[in-house]
């Protein structure tokens, strides 16, 4: 079933990592094309196939690129965003094993359109394999001439750029771009403040855009078949195809490329076998664990684009569909969630840094059957003070989920906890009297 | 013992310096590389790589503390990481990690006497799809259960 939609990122193509066989299949051509316009045409053609960023803010790419200032009187650079630590996201790395050349393709196209000479692939340290698959079709492109000084005789051209991978070493925060470029550059992966924008004041203190891998990797899949017909693909405000990672409680987990509004429905019962037992589904997080859940009785009807997926609530994220079901308990769910945000808080913001504590710390009481019903409030408050109080978005990504769950599921919040807490403290020096009993405070 | 870069990787930390405008932007990899060779990162590793890239000791150090994955005490030679986040909690990677905790006898970011084996509870690897998920030092095996998680621990000598 899935045969029948259109393949841009992952083609079914044996052997497709390796640089022949890329080229064999019309590689590297789409360079060979956008670098024979002028960059301003290149952004065009971007910016008329609605590319929309693929990282989780779908921000369109176009107008991304089209903010980076022209001229060469200072150098530019571009960080490629292969961090991937959304829990539930796991897109990147098909791209990194089956399809390397389309992303080194698309940093040509991206480098030629900005005037960048160098560029940088950030890919997380837990992914030492794809690392290293990265790097050896990095290295072969260079020693075919594809990248680097001699492609400027390979395609005849007067434009070159040299890419680079850098591994990470295990921070969830480097996935925010600020966060990212702080890291390149040998320091703690601390975001920074926005404005100024990365593309006036980015690595060095020079102009810089940050494109996630499957933004980069989907361009010249763009040139291709032209955007016009790219932006047909799907749904129209956010027009494409997605690498949809399903993992959970599904019968069929994994990757699938799929065009943009496609029905969750199906996605969870045709593409991905259904759920396991035939069980209902009692929740679902669409895109990736910052996003806002859905309840599995709303998901008749949902498209998966984020022009649909706002007007229910929620977002697209980074198309990391998890699915949960009946038997999940939320509350074991949120919990877990929580400790996450509480673990990969930089601890730069102090909202942020305790708040992810707090909701810890309440939902492990609440787990425990030791919370209470105020708690449930508590919880909600400490949400409101995290988000849109913080450098970046993390807080946001920490409130959203835990509001979400205990918004969308409190009555089962509700079975959990007590109506009052009973405070049992032993007195010292009353328990030193022959008549002492331990004191009871109730709330 | 003698902390120092051999020969040739002396001329793989120059490569690392050559790809970025400044040399402190090198401090992630020579890192790695440094992990590599010694195993962890104790005081006097990070102050030969300080000194390698002409950086403040309290510069390696915060960034050493920062990133998880630089080790800052010894680990075991085999580095067991089992997730627990949601994809892999929800097909049991937690009771997976509390299998291996009691099979080991050591918890979260310890290691056992004999330097063997140590055990991390990690956040999402990226392996969502074949949860649960465990790794072991560089290797990711997905789709695990119980008996699996034991065959490969046995092998492990």
């Amino acid at each position: 079933m899935s045969g029948n939609y259109p393949k841009l990122l992952l083609p079914d193509i044996p052997n497709l990592h390796k640089l022949d066989v890329y080229v064999a299949n019309g590689g590297y051509e789409q360079f060979r094309k956008a670098v024979k316009m002028t960059s301003d045409e290149v952004i065009n053609e971007v910016k008329a196939s609605k590319l929309r960023g693929r990282g989780g803010a779908c921000f369109p790419t176009g107008l991304k690129w089209s903010f980076m200032p022209k001229g060469n009187d200072k150098p530019k650079y571009l960080a490629i965003n292969g961090d991937e630590s959304e829990p539930g996201s796991f897109k990147d790395r098909q791209i990194f094993e089956y399809n390397p050349h389309q992303l080194i393709e698309g940093i040509l196209i991206a480098g030629y359109a900005m005037g960048i000479k160098s560029a940088y692939i950030y890919i997380r340290g837990e992914y030492h394999k794809w690392v290293n698959l990265m790097q050896e079709a990095v290295n072969e492109a260079y020693s075919a001439g594809y990248v680097g000084e001699k492609m400027k005789e390979k395609f005849g051209c007067n434009y070159s750029v040299d890419i680079y991978v850098h591994k990470g070493a295990g921070a969830y925060i480097c996935g925010e771009e600020t966060s990212l470029m702080n890291s390149l550059e040998g320091d703690r992966g601390y975001p920074r403040f926005k404005p100024p924008f990365p593309a006036q004041v980015g690595l060095w203190k020079m102009p810089t855009t940050i494109n996630n891998v499957e933004t980069i990797a989907t361009v010249p899949a763009i040139f291709r078949i032209g955007p016009s017909e790219f932006a047909k693909i799907g749904a129209a405000g956010h027009p494409g195809t997605l690498l949809f990672g399903v993992s959970g409680h599904v019968n069929k987990p994994g990757v699938y490329e799929l065009p943009t509004g496609f029905p969750l429905k199906d996605l969870i019962y045709d593409i991905c076998g259904g759920v396991p037992g035939n069980k209902n589904i009692k929740a679902i997080i669409p895109g990736g664990s910052s996003m806002p859940p859905l309840r599995g009785d709303e998901i008749e009807g949902v498209l998966m684009d984020e022009e649909f997926l706002k007007t229910i609530g929620t977002h697209i994220g980074t198309g990391g569909v998890m699915v949960m079901d009946e038997d999940t308990d939320i509350v074991a769910v949120t919990r877990r969630i929580a400790h996450f945000y509480h673990h990969e808080s930089c601890g730069q913001c102090t909202p942020c840094r305790e708040g992810c504590g707090w909701m810890e710390k309440i939902l492990k009481r609440i787990e425990k059957g030791d919370g209470t019903r105020q708690d449930l409030d508590l919880l909600l408050s400490v949400c409101d003070n995290i988000e849109g109080n913080t450098i970046c978005a993390l807080g946001d990504a920490a409130a959203w989920p835990v509001r979400g769950f205990v918004k969308k599921f409190r009555d089962e919040f509700e079975s959990r906890v007590q109506d009052n807490r009973t405070f049992q403290a032993l007195n010292v020096v009353h328990g030193k009297r022959d008549t002492a009993d331990s004191l009871v405070f109730a709330n | 013992m003698q902390i120092e870069f051999n020969a040739e990787e002396l001329n793989e930390v120059q490569y690392h310096i050559s790809k970025y405008p400044e040399k402190k932007a090198a401090l992630m990899p020579v890192l790695w590389m440094a992990q590599k060779k010694w195993g962890w990162l104790s005081i006097d590793v990070m102050k030969y790589v300080a000194d390698l890239l002409e950086l403040s000791l309290a510069h390696v150090e915060g960034v050493a503390s920062f990133y998880t994955m630089y080790f800052k005490k010894p680990m075991g030679k085999y580095h067991i990481q089992v997730c627990t986040n949601v994809s892999c909690m929800l097909r049991k990677g937690d009771v997976i990690y509390k299998h291996v905790s009691e099979k080991l006898g050591i918890k979260h970011n310890e290691r056992t006497e004999d330097g063997l084996y140590s055990l991390e509870e990690v956040e999402c690897m990226g392996a969502c799809g074949g949860a649960p998920m465990i790794a072991v030092n560089e290797d990711f095996y997905e789709n695990m259960d119980i008996p699996q998680v034991d065959e490969i621990i046995g092998n492990l000598k």
